[in-house]
């Protein structure tokens, strides 16, 4: 299923007129933590609206159809949203716009998957881009992340900032990764980003210096070949700044994984990509083989992009093959278990964010299905002739008893 | 969505090309094997080869593709290719950042056997000729001390090292006081005197010991006669001791290969899988010192040679194949290079040499050597790589030695005849002592040279074995991991 991360709230009051938006906090009624300008207490019923109006919380954000009756001494901030919200909880972190009552979950505290989007522009235009870049004067994003990071729960495992392209404001963005680095130095931070900024050493210089003990950036490379990887992101001269940043951020000690998003133009060569990224780059922390999200451009350009996972597994294969012989720690994201040669499961990541992942009917009979990727719920889900529920050697030990097993595979 | 470009609108990025440096040699009738500046291998055919010299290539060719992957194009505006080798080349280099980690402290020239091909000992019980003196072995430590590397080893060597282990033990102690290094110790014996207090100083002070082991009992004996004839089995029983006392990882064996070794490949790594070592180093015969007097060396060539080598390289891969880990570790070195760009400095293998940069060698008497076959040099009374005495020098004046720098600088394989243009070169060694004492000179005259003969050889082999045969290409990758 997917989890709606934005919508409008049916009802709202008491927020000022003199700024256009406001960063929210859920905090749960009855919670004692120390009350921060931005905290709303989290009601479901009236019942826990009085509770709240009894514990003195001057802000309220119900989650309910129903109508709720406030007495009307309540003069403080009140949102309201539809119960097709109710996955919001304590520490939960939202952006609401005053005017238009629109809202986005920014921040899900029990989430492994929390991510912010940094900007929509991009200097690359991906023929497959999950997040078709935008041309927008969107800074305002920024300014409402650095409002919500002294919100975000400390003990916060990950955290990743995506794009556009993150870098496109790079002193903005890299203040508020040093303000990351402040509030939350324990949280792994990824960043998403085409890498070409890098080519640029200042900004590597600036990004050194944030200091942040755990902090990565994510780049992706489609190919060892300048032109292939330069027609995926549909700009001259990507692969010459991409790479050359990848090396300048690894010759200052800084934390780099490489992305190779898989399909038609990238799959069929991935064993050589693969095997070149082992020989040059051996010294990058992390490598992700990544199936397609179809959604975005990649469902306007389909006919160019989709290739079946099962026409691809074995150069997959061979490129894990080589990445990890050559010492490299590489995982396969979004691809489930049935399409996958065995000698790669070691290497397969339940990666897609819990608020869109999904299963099929077939998945139900699966023995893999705990530890399966599943699918994408978003855009338009093409799925493999692959897709097969695996039954598991014990469970064919069970029905087919000793003998078949000891002769089989 | 009109907006997104065809393939060929990419292909202008890369229309101004250069080439980027490479080597190559004819394999075959139009058959080339290609290696760029780090030396990863491709194969081209020689229409291939003219195409790409000529730049007549296109991105959509498949040549051109082939051929930026590996590196032999670049867009000449862009910088990631030759940044790329750059950083490849500064870490196959790195070696040189440690400037004389191995020490060896030959503490006396005595020893029990007479190997007919041994180099240099002597068979004697006086002492005071031929035993380290303590006021020289701490003088030599001093010169340990003050070169650079922040990690050393301190090999002993002999004759046979344990004839004189009061000295091997106050070196340990004095070298323990000290501090500024951390430092690592193996003794080089043949075990025949090996007992419980060396094996228990061994146990306390984290020793590794080292022996030879040269095959089975007749041939090892043979190789190696000691009075009562026993040497094989006094090695076998020493191995087995010092495994259960010191643990399987510290003790390991250097074998020496002698005509007779020739046509017994299969029985001498048999005879190492039974003593439960994990691999061995077959190694060419030695052409210095007693072993040059006594013809030794004369009696087979590099080819002979060679086929040795093949014959039991293809035996360990079949143990592998059985599923008995087993290595052979000349090959394991040379795929680390061939097949990452981890720095390797072993001696043999590197370029500029080993020599003085890679080792010190301090003798029983004083006098210090560039490299332990400089010293068996010497005993021929050729004293071209005798950089001086602990009386006299600092490890400035040896390092920094005209005799040093001379045959350093003179045999760098990346400028040298024959090398500088060789597709194996970037795997390949300097080996100034070996072709000093070969022919006359630091560089050599590489298509006359057996050490060249046995590099093309074996790297030939190993490339054949690796695009080949996939399950013993499987073995070999693994060797070049760890
Ligand atoms: S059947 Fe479903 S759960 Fe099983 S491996 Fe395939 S996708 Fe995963
Ligand atoms: S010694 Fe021989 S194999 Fe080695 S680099 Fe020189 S020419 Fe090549």
């Amino acid at each position: 299923m997917t989890l709606p991360l934005y919508g409008t709230a049916s009802h709202s009051a008491g927020f000022c007129s003199d700024k256009a938006r406001s960063v929210v906090r859920l905090r749960a009624v009855e919670s004692s933590a120390e009350r921060h300008a931005a905290d709303f207490a989290l009601a479901r019923t009236s019942v826990e609206v009085l509770r709240a109006i009894e514990a003195n919380w001057p802000s309220i954000f119900v989650v309910s159809d129903g109508s709720i009756d406030l007495p009307s001494t309540f003069d403080g901030r009140l949102v309201a949203v539809p119960l097709k919200y109710n996955y919001l909880g304590d520490g939960d972190v939202l952006g609401f716009d005053h005017s238009s009552k629109k809202f986005r979950t920014l921040f899900r505290r029990n989430s492994a998957h929390n991510s912010f989007l940094i900007t929509e522009r991009c200097n690359n235009y991906c023929l497959m881009c999950s997040q078709p870049p935008k041309d927008v004067d969107d800074r305002w994003i920024l300014s409402e992340i650095k409002e919500s990071l002294p919100l975000i729960d400390p003990a916060t495992r990950a955290l990743t900032f995506t794009g556009g392209e993150t870098l496109s404001d790079c002193e903005d963005f890299i203040a508020v990764l040093t303000e990351c680095r402040d509030r939350l130095p324990t949280t792994a931070i990824q960043v998403l980003t085409n890498g070409r900024a890098f080519a640029n050493s200042e900004i590597v210089d600036a990004w050194k210096a944030i200091g942040h003990p755990n902090l990565m950036a994510a780049i992706p490379v489609y190919a060892s070949v300048d032109h292939v990887h330069d027609h995926v992101v549909q700009a001259k001269g990507a692969f010459d700044e991409t790479v050359l940043g990848i090396l300048k951020l690894k010759d200052r000690g800084q934390r780099v994984e490489i992305r190779v998003v898989l399909h038609a133009l990238t799959a069929p060569i991935i064993e050589e990509t693969g095997r070149w990224i082992a020989r040059n780059l051996p010294f990058v922390d992390h490598v992700a083989l990544m199936g397609l999200e179809n959604t975005g451009f990649a469902i306007a350009n389909d006919a160019m992009l989709w290739m079946d996972p099962m026409d691809y597994s074995d150069g997959l294969a061979k490129a894990v093959d080589y990445l990890s012989a050559a010492g490299v720690n590489v995982s396969v994201y979004n691809l489930p278990k049935c399409v996958l040669p065995k000698s790669v499961w070691p290497h397969a990541v339940q990666s897609i964010s819990d608020w869109k992942n999904g299963f099929v009917d077939e998945c139900n009979r699966c023995d893999e299905k705990n530890n399966c990727s599943g699918f994408f719920t978003t855009g338009r889900p093409r799925f493999s002739r692959g897709v097969r529920a695996i039954s598991s050697p014990h469970h064919e030990f069970d029905s087919r008893g000793l003998a078949s097993t000891a002769s089989g595979e | 969505m009109a907006r997104f470009l065809a393939p060929e609108a990419f292909s202008a990025a890369t229309e101004d090309l250069s080439l980027l440096p490479f080597n190559l040699e004819r394999t075959g009738t139009s058959q080339y094997l290609v290696s760029n500046m780090v030396g990863d291998f491709i194969r081209l055919t020689e229409g291939e080869l003219n195409r790409l010299v000529d730049l007549q290539i296109q991105p959509g060719d498949g040549l051109y593709e082939k051929a930026y992957a590996a590196h032999l194009v670049t867009g000449t505006n862009q910088k990631a290719q030759r940044q790329l080798l750059a950083a490849r080349l500064r870490s196959r280099m790195g070696f040189l950042q440690q400037v004389t980690p191995l020490h060896i402290f030959v503490v006396t020239l005595r020893c029990e056997h007479s190997c007919p091909y041994c180099q240099v000992s002597r068979q004697s019980t006086d002492r005071s000729r031929f035993d380290m003196s303590e006021e020289t072995a701490m003088r030599a430590l001093d010169i340990a001390f003050a070169s650079p590397a922040t990690r050393i080893k301190i090999e002993f060597q002999g004759g046979e090292p344990l004839l004189n282990f009061p000295m091997i033990k106050a070196i340990v102690a004095a070298a323990k006081a000290r501090s500024g290094k951390k430092v690592d110790f193996v003794i080089a014996s043949n075990l025949a005197l090996l007992d419980d207090v060396v094996l228990e100083f061994c146990k306390a002070n984290n020793i590794l010991l080292s022996t030879s082991l040269d095959g089975p009992a007749d041939l090892h004996n043979k190789n190696r006669p000691r009075p009562g004839g026993n040497s094989h089995e006094l090695a076998v029983a020493g191995i087995r001791r010092a495994r259960e006392v010191l643990g399987s990882d510290r003790v390991g064996a250097l074998m020496t290969t002698t005509e007779a070794s020739l046509d017994r490949v299969d029985d001498i790594i048999d005879e190492y899988l039974q003593q439960g070592l994990d691999g061995i180093f077959l190694r060419p015969l030695s052409p210095f010192g007693f072993a040059i007097k006594t013809k030794q060396f004369a009696k087979y060539d590099a080819q002979k040679w060679l086929g040795f080598y093949e014959r039991g390289l293809r035996r360990v891969l079949d143990i592998n194949r059985q599923g008995t880990p087993f290595r052979e570790f000349y090959a394991a070195l040379l795929l680390t290079r061939m097949l990452s760009d981890r720095p390797i400095g072993y001696v043999d293998l590197r370029s500029p040499a080993g020599a003085g940069l890679g080792a010190l060698v301090y003798n029983y008497d004083g006098s210090v050597f560039a490299s332990d076959e400089g010293r068996m040099l010497a005993e021929t009374g050729d004293n071209a790589f005798r950089l001086g005495h602990v009386d006299q020098d600092s490890y400035n004046s040896l390092i920094l030695s005209d005799k040093l720098i001379g045959a350093i600088s003179s045999s760098l394989t990346q400028c040298a005849p024959e090398c500088s243009t060789c597709v194996y070169e970037s795997h390949c060694g300097a080996d100034p002592v070996y072709h000093h004492a070969t022919q006359g000179d630091a560089l050599g005259i590489k298509p006359l040279s057996a050490f060249c003969a046995r590099q093309k050889g074996i790297m030939g082999l190993l490339l054949d074995i690796l695009e080949n045969s996939p399950e013993d290409a499987a073995i070999l990758r693994r060797w070049a991991a760890s």
